[in-house]
């Protein structure tokens, strides 16, 4: 089944004012297509986490987003650096993030929990030097 | 219906549909429509930002007559703490209140006091577990619409207390009824008002069926007046009109009811633009260690309303002094709030969901998608020339079906230049023939 619409946003590297730009479109879609409130919480809330990701982390990528008839398709790229152990990164607390962000209180390490937490599939791909890909799933009903 | 009372009205035949309105209105809920502005009532949040801006002052609020009053036996008036940042520093408040008795009111009874009480009961309020954080003030009207058209997901966030207005309004009756044994219905209770949305919440309540206050005066029609009234008063003159501290006094202006928290944990964003960033922060979790969040719709918070007449920076000055001299007088004010619970709301509110582009999420998609196909082929200047604020809102009013394609003038300039090459085309097959 192909998606209805879709969607594709640039996320810069390095500027924290424009990250959240596309969670914050996706949200006012999905407000426009009368999703439940819930649904469009955590979806924002997934897919701000792994833009910001991608902000700090990946030198700057792309989010494609697809609504389908039953569930929204998240998919957040970058060819930054890459995540050398994923098991360790997605403990809640580890943060690979530089004192500077942190001091910005971003970085606590809670990200990558955070978008598993909220989306219903979400897959992560990553390989040293070869970037990251992450992929969020959330059905609509 | 009363469903959709607003005190923000066009008149319209000031309006000369120019495209300022539209393009300052948080909510897009004005179009220009055969060169006039039309307000959608569904989307409307009485923020006032049209009031401001328009040139023509088309816009206005509604609020009451003076004449209201001859309907009650007993008249109490209600100053917005507001009325305090709109004289300078020979009016003190003693005569501010004693000038308003002038109006024919029996007594006056600050708003700013009950505030101070709305503050008490917050402070307990923030306090306890079962709280949704951060907590939104409820104070603002105008923000309350925002986050029930725009926000459900704050909804739960919302301080479900009554307004200091409201508050207000219900101790000046019940001391009135009491102490004079007038009945309640024989005493009217009158609010003067430094904005639009406060006149809506009264007539069109959200949080209950009923307002206890009898009527709304208009800050700007009070002004000269009282200033006149104010000349016979005495500069030292005292009163035991005054029952306010300083809180209750500083809620006027942006960040005043954080203060009155006590808590370094709040939060003061003032300017509906601003209040919607912030609103977004909220909603994707970004903003920690803040448990209370003040939002004000208007530039400076109140001090800023569409119907205040002093220019909001110089209120906030005169306010200062207005709160120094609170502080200087010691008031201490009683813990009156012990039990809050008989002013939180009586009514939950529900999320309106005016934005959805149809009732069936898979009709909704379909639009949507003809909705990005249209507005892929708009120029994106957003110029607001075709009376829709941003030409994806022009998109979504073709697909509500509520305007055409060639309401953009560059479309329309497109489907011209098209026209005349197809007749230039047909004057070539059909040339006349001609003898020479």
């Amino acid at each position: 089944m192909s998606s209805i619409i879709k969607k594709e946003y640039d996320i810069p590297a390095n500027d924290f004012s424009l990250a959240g730009e596309a969670s914050s479109n996706v949200r006012k879609l999905l407000t426009q297509l009368g999703v439940n409130p819930t649904i469009i919480k955590r979806t924002s809330i997934a897919m701000y986490e792994a833009e910001l990701n991608v902000v700090i982390h990946g030198n700057g990528g792309k989010a494609r987003v697809e609504i389908f008839e039953d569930k929204i398709e998240i998919f957040v790229f970058d060819e930054g650096p890459g995540i050398e152990d994923i098991e360790l990164a997605m403990k809640e607390g580890y943060s690979t993030a530089p004192d500077s962000i942190r001091e910005m209180g971003f970085g606590a390490g809670m990200g990558l929990s955070n978008i598993k937490r909220n989306s219903d599939k979400f897959v992560l791909e990553s390989e040293p030097n070869k970037g990251t890909r992450v992929y969020i799933t959330i059905y609509l009903y | 219906m009363t469903n959709y009372f607003h005190s923000v009205t066009l008149e319209e035949e000031k309006c000369r549909g120019c495209t300022n309105c539209i393009k300052h209105c948080p909510t897009e809920a004005i179009r220009v429509r055969k060169g006039k502005a039309t307000i959608i009532k569904e989307r409307c949040i009485d923020c006032g930002e049209c009031i401001r801006v328009c040139p023509y002052h088309a816009k206005k609020a509604v609020t009451d007559p003076f004449s209201v009053m001859s309907e009650y036996h007993f008249k109490i008036a209600l100053p917005a703490p507001t009325l305090y940042g709109q004289f300078g520093q020979e009016f003190s408040r003693e005569r501010i209140l004693r000038g308003l008795l002038g109006f024919g009111f029996d007594w006056v009874f600050e708003v700013a006091r009950a505030a101070e009480i709305v503050s008490d009961a917050t402070r307990q309020i923030i306090k306890t577990d079962n709280v949704k954080k951060p907590v939104i003030s409820s104070a603002c009207p105008a923000v309350v619409r925002l986050i029930q058209v725009r926000f459900p997901n704050l909804i739960k966030n919302l301080l479900k207390i009554e307004s200091p207005m409201e508050v207000a309004a219900r101790i000046a009756k019940h001391t009135i009824s009491k102490e004079k044994n007038i009945p309640s219905n024989k005493i009217g209770v009158f609010f003067i008002s430094p904005c639009a949305a406060k006149v809506t919440s009264v007539k069109a309540p959200y949080e209950k069926k009923e307002s206890f206050v009898s009527g709304v005066f208009s800050m700007k029609d009070i002004h000269i007046k009282l200033l006149e009234k104010m000349k016979n008063i005495p500069q030292d003159y005292d009163c035991d009109l005054v029952s306010s501290g300083a809180y209750g006094v500083g809620w006027a202006g942006s960040g005043g009811e954080c203060n009155a928290l006590e808590t370094s944990r709040s939060l003061a964003v003032h300017g509906i633009h601003n209040v919607i960033d912030i609103f977004e922060e909220i909603v994707e979790d970004r903003l920690n260690d803040v448990d209370f969040v003040e939002a004000l719709s208007c530039t400076e918070g109140c001090l800023g309303g569409p119907l205040t007449v002093v220019n909001p920076f110089v209120a906030r000055t005169n306010l200062k002094w207005q709160i120094g001299n609170a502080k200087k007088n010691g008031f201490s004010y009683e813990n009156t709030a012990a039990d809050y619970q008989d002013l939180l709301w009586t009514k939950d509110m529900e999320y309106k969901p005016i934005l959805k582009l149809d009732d069936n999420m898979m009709k909704a998609m379909m639009k949507m998608q003809k909705l990005e196909e249209i507005n892929d082929g708009l120029p994106g200047l957003d110029c607001g020339a075709c009376g829709s604020p941003r030409c994806r809102s022009l998109a979504e009013d073709i697909v509500r079906g509520l305007a055409f394609e060639t309401d953009c003038i560059f479309k329309l300039r497109e489907k011209v230049s098209d026209l005349a090459d197809q007749m230039k085309a047909l004057e070539h097959i059909y040339k006349p023939k001609t003898e020479d």
